[in-house]
């Protein structure tokens, strides 16, 4: 092996963190496809299809978590509409999975049902293309990303920060929730899409189909958590930090911290995106609630659970708020807002840099938000 | 005759009415016996030209008799007429008491036609009735279609009535039965009427002319009342969005003023002013229904006790808040923003155990139903006027409180100077509490309001939440005068598009136009000047 390539292996991780995350691979991409498909399901050790799904929308809301720490945790800006850019890449997701409907539908149509139902007669120009797999592959990096960028630019340039850049974020994400509630806007209204067939001709309920989707979201995690580390670990990552702690010491320096904060929010957008596209046919249902201001805002106990500024308090945080919310929600549904919301109130008080900070034990130098 | 009744109200009243009038001044004149004989054992259109010979003879008693009618209460015994009520008989004819009731009677039976024209007579007849209720009622009834016989009757009343609103409709049923009269003077006056007069339908009559007539001279008159009609229903309608505006304008800094106190002055984000909101509503109806229980008398006045009920209420939640949590994060926005919103999922899921998670029935006292009706086309409804008049009331106590008092001083010192308001004593941890408190409770002053006009339950607060923030921000922190004026604007704004594009797509537009407007001036409307900017 090369030196450089070595060099950046080992500033990534140490050995106790690659290993720790070899340990997760093999777990997500061999003991869980075993216990799931080879275990016959009578058995103790069959991990049944409702493990597997929960999972892997844990592993979808933990690469949002990612994304959300890299804006919020390391450069300082809490968006309350990332939401909405997970919902998008749901959405461009939805469209081609229900292209490949295709005549199975209620009213064995070309069009999508609901498109039948308003008496549609052919496709709204945003759909065109949407039946091929690599145009869709393109929307779901394009649309979040395109729209976080335009957005950010002019928020950024014109130095709007903290609180009300918080705002304005909510305010996009609820103005898109009842955009895409409306009809006439050609997304399923309230219902969203749901009833999916098929992905890429393969019936989309099948044990195969399923794991293929959870080990992808799986490698898609571990990429965007070691993305995040070779970020957050470079000079770039220094700079964003920086401009968390001290915005305009850094402008005194010389950098345009304009373009710093647009990458990272654009790249946060794409993430989410990218995580809403994997979510969509795991779980079968992409509706305009995904983009209400109480979604956004969950994000950020996530993070905030989990601990700010570290990258694997992201991953626990989505994974311990999401493992709780499915709990409660199943065995005692009226104590679930309770608990969400003691969390937002505890952790904020007591716990600065949630589950990590307490685990690693040590006192983190003040930072501000 | 003197006739004991209960029931229907309305029947009694005007028999009660007709029979002192009667006593007093011609004792028991006999109807014409056809005529009721007629409507009483006659076949459909018989009995319809029996009413209006009856509604053509002026006579009150006749009204006795198509208000029995309609109340089911006529009989017939053999070729008798009877008004039979409460097991005492009425000879329909001469107005005297049957002693002894006859065997074999037979109700009368209507079908909806002559139950209609019925209805319709009586009401002609009850326009002569002292009772302005029983007036406007018959007008409105007649309004909808009044036959050719009631037309003396109209302009008999249309005489002596003294009544604007009345008088108003009264025209404009004489005119709708003159443009059917076959005499072309006549016609043509019903047509000039019709453009001064403030009835409903007037737009409707005059294109029916349009349609129909023949004469020239009409026609042309028509076409120019009917523009005069036009344009007077277009000011209306101004005039209507104008009060729709200002209403969402009132209701819109209602709910964003308490919020101008806590993220305004203190810099608080309070993401649980929505559902302080909530709890101001919630404390309404729990007033309302004590007051339902223990003083049902007294139900009209329960708003006088819910407005100070909403206001402790929802002060002494904030104060508490203050106390445990939000005052460990001051100067901390982001965190402040995730504990209240923590509060405001706790405050929610808390109603929704104690009430229920479906909406609560809050009523409109007696006062507040109803409105004022400014044209034919628009109606002020009370409820929006007497709350807009109670959003200026609020605007002026909080203006007075924080002017003229001292918390206001120390309010407003602790806002631009903590550190040199506490030199000089102020006690500056208090006056967070209470200037916390006081924003609170204006919040519930809001939801007890909104009660008034909005369904009430446990995500109430959600939807003002995005509103109150998008005012108070774009007014500018710290600024109330930027707040009214950014209500006012968001107010209108919002009713103007709603014309146009419909109610989701202007809020839709109106968000947009907010956070582009954030971009340009993220400072909002009246920004602060010195050295308070950059904090």
């Amino acid at each position: 092996m090369s030196g450089p390539l070595t060099s950046a292996f080992t500033r990534l991780y140490g050995a106790k963190g690659w290993s720790v995350l070899a340990v997760c691979g093999t777990v997500l991409f061999v003991l869980f496809p075993l216990l799931n498909l080879v275990v016959p399901p009578h058995s103790e050790f069959h991990v049944s299809a409702y493990w597997i799904t929960l999972i892997g929308k844990i592993m979808c809301y933990a690469i949002v978590a990612l994304a959300m720490d890299l804006i919020w945790g390391y450069c300082g800006i809490l968006s309350l509409g990332h939401g909405l850019f997970f919902a998008l890449g749901g959405y461009a997701m939805g469209m081609y999975l229900m292209r490949q409907i295709g005549r199975d539908g209620q009213y064995a149509s070309e069009l999508p049902d609901f498109m039948v139902f308003l008496d549609w007669r052919e496709l709204p120009w945003h759909w065109w293309n949407t039946d091929s797999f690599l145009w869709t592959l393109l929307l779901i990096v394009a649309v979040p990303g395109v729209l976080a960028y335009v957005f950010g630019y002019f928020a950024f340039r014109s130095r709007i920060k903290g609180v009300y850049f918080s705002i304005i974020t909510q305010a996009l994400t609820y103005a898109a929730m009842l955009l895409f509630f409306r009809n006439e806007t050609g997304f399923g209204g309230n219902n969203g899409f749901t009833d999916f067939k098929r992905i890429l001709g393969h019936a989309i309920t099948t044990p195969q189909t399923r794991m293929v989707l959870f080990t992808l979201t799986g490698a898609v995690l571990i990429g965007t958590l070691l993305l995040g580390r070779y970020l957050v670990t470079s000079k770039f990552g220094r700079v964003l930090a920086a401009i968390r702690d001290a915005e305009q010491r850094v402008m005194f320096c010389g950098y345009n911290t304009l373009h710093y904060k647009l990458f990272v929010w654009t790249l946060s957008a794409v993430l989410c995106g990218v995580a809403g596209a994997l979510y969509v046919p795991q779980v079968g249902i992409i509706n305009p609630s995904e983009m209400s201001p109480a979604n956004s805002i969950e994000i950020a106990i996530w993070v905030a659970v989990g601990g700010r500024g570290t990258l694997s308090g992201a991953i626990v945080g989505a994974a311990v708020v999401n493992g709780a919310k499915s709990f409660f929600t199943q065995f005692l549904p009226e104590y679930w807002l309770f608990v969400l919301g003691l969390m937002f109130i505890l952790v904020t008080l007591f716990m600065p840099n949630g589950i990590v900070g307490l685990l690693r034990g040590k006192a983190f130098k003040g930072r501000r938000a | 005759m003197r006739g004991k009744t209960q029931t229907p109200a309305l029947v009694a009243l005007i028999a009660a009415l007709l029979s002192c009038y009667m006593v007093a001044v011609r004792p028991a004149i006999a109807l014409e016996r056809g005529a009721v004989e007629k409507l009483a054992l006659g076949e459909g259109e018989e009995r319809i030209e029996a009413i209006h010979a009856l509604l053509a003879s002026g006579d009150p008693r006749a009204a006795q008799v198509l208000a029995a009618l309609g109340a089911g209460e006529l009989q017939i015994a053999g070729k008798r007429v009877l008004i039979v009520k409460d097991e005492e008989a009425f000879d329909a004819v001469t107005g005297e008491k049957v002693t002894a009731l006859p065997d074999g009677r037979e109700d009368v039976m209507l079908n909806n036609r002559v139950r209609g024209a019925a209805a319709n007579a009586l009401a002609a007849l009850n326009l002569a009735s002292a009772e302005r209720a029983t007036r406007l009622a018959a007008v409105r009834e007649l309004s909808s279609a009044a036959d050719a016989s009631a037309l003396p009757l109209v302009q008999k009343a249309l005489a002596g009535e003294n009544d604007a609103d009345i008088k108003a409709l009264l025209q404009g049923i004489a005119a709708s039965l003159n443009l059917k009269s076959g005499d072309l003077k006549t016609r043509l006056d019903a047509v000039l009427t019709l453009s001064e007069s403030r009835a409903a339908n007037a737009k409707a009559l005059l294109l029916a002319v349009l349609d129909s007539e023949t004469d020239g001279d009409v026609r042309i008159a028509a076409q120019a009342s009917l523009k005069k009609v036009e344009n007077r229903l277009a000011w209306g309608e101004r005039a209507g969005l104008f009060f729709a505006g200002v209403s969402l304008g009132s209701i819109l800094l209602l709910a964003a003023l308490g919020l101008a106190i806590t993220y305004g002055l203190m810099g608080v984000i309070n993401m649980a002013h929505g559902e302080l909101i909530m709890i101001g509503a919630y404390a309404t109806f729990v007033v309302q229904n004590a007051f339902l229980t223990h003083f049902p008398g007294a139900f009209d006045w329960y708003l006088a006790c819910a407005v100070p009920v909403a206001f402790i209420a929802a002060a002494l939640v904030g104060m508490v808040l203050e106390r445990t949590v939000i005052r460990w994060l001051y100067g901390r926005p982001l965190e402040t923003l995730l504990a209240t919103w923590g509060i405001s999922l706790i405050l929610m899921q808390a109603v929704r155990t104690l009430f229920g998670a479906q909406n609560v029935q809050v009523a409109n006292p007696a006062f507040m139903s109803g409105g004022v009706e400014l044209f034919a086309n628009v109606v002020l409804p009370w409820n929006r006027i007497v709350i807009l008049i109670f959003a200026a009331a609020v605007l002026i106590g909080m203006w007075l409180t924080l002017t003229r008092t001292r918390l206001g001083l120390y309010v407003r010192g602790v806002t631009q100077n903590r550190a040199m308001a506490s030199c000089v004593g102020v006690p500056t941890a208090r006056v967070d509490t209470l200037a916390f408190g006081l924003g609170c409770g204006i919040a519930g002053l809001a939801g007890c309001a909104l009660s008034q006009i909005g369904n009430v339950g446990p995500d109430l607060g959600q939807g003002y939440l995005v509103d109150s923030f998008m005012v108070v921000v774009m007014g500018g922190v710290g600024q109330l005068a930027g707040t009214v004026y950014a209500a006012f604007g968001l107010g209108f704004a919002n009713k103007l598009l709603e014309s146009w594009s419909g109610a989701v797509l202007a809020k839709i537009v109106v968000l947009v136009f907010i956070i582009i407007f954030i971009q340009k001036r993220p400072q909002g409307l009246f920004a602060l000047k010195g050295r308070s900017v950059e904090t």
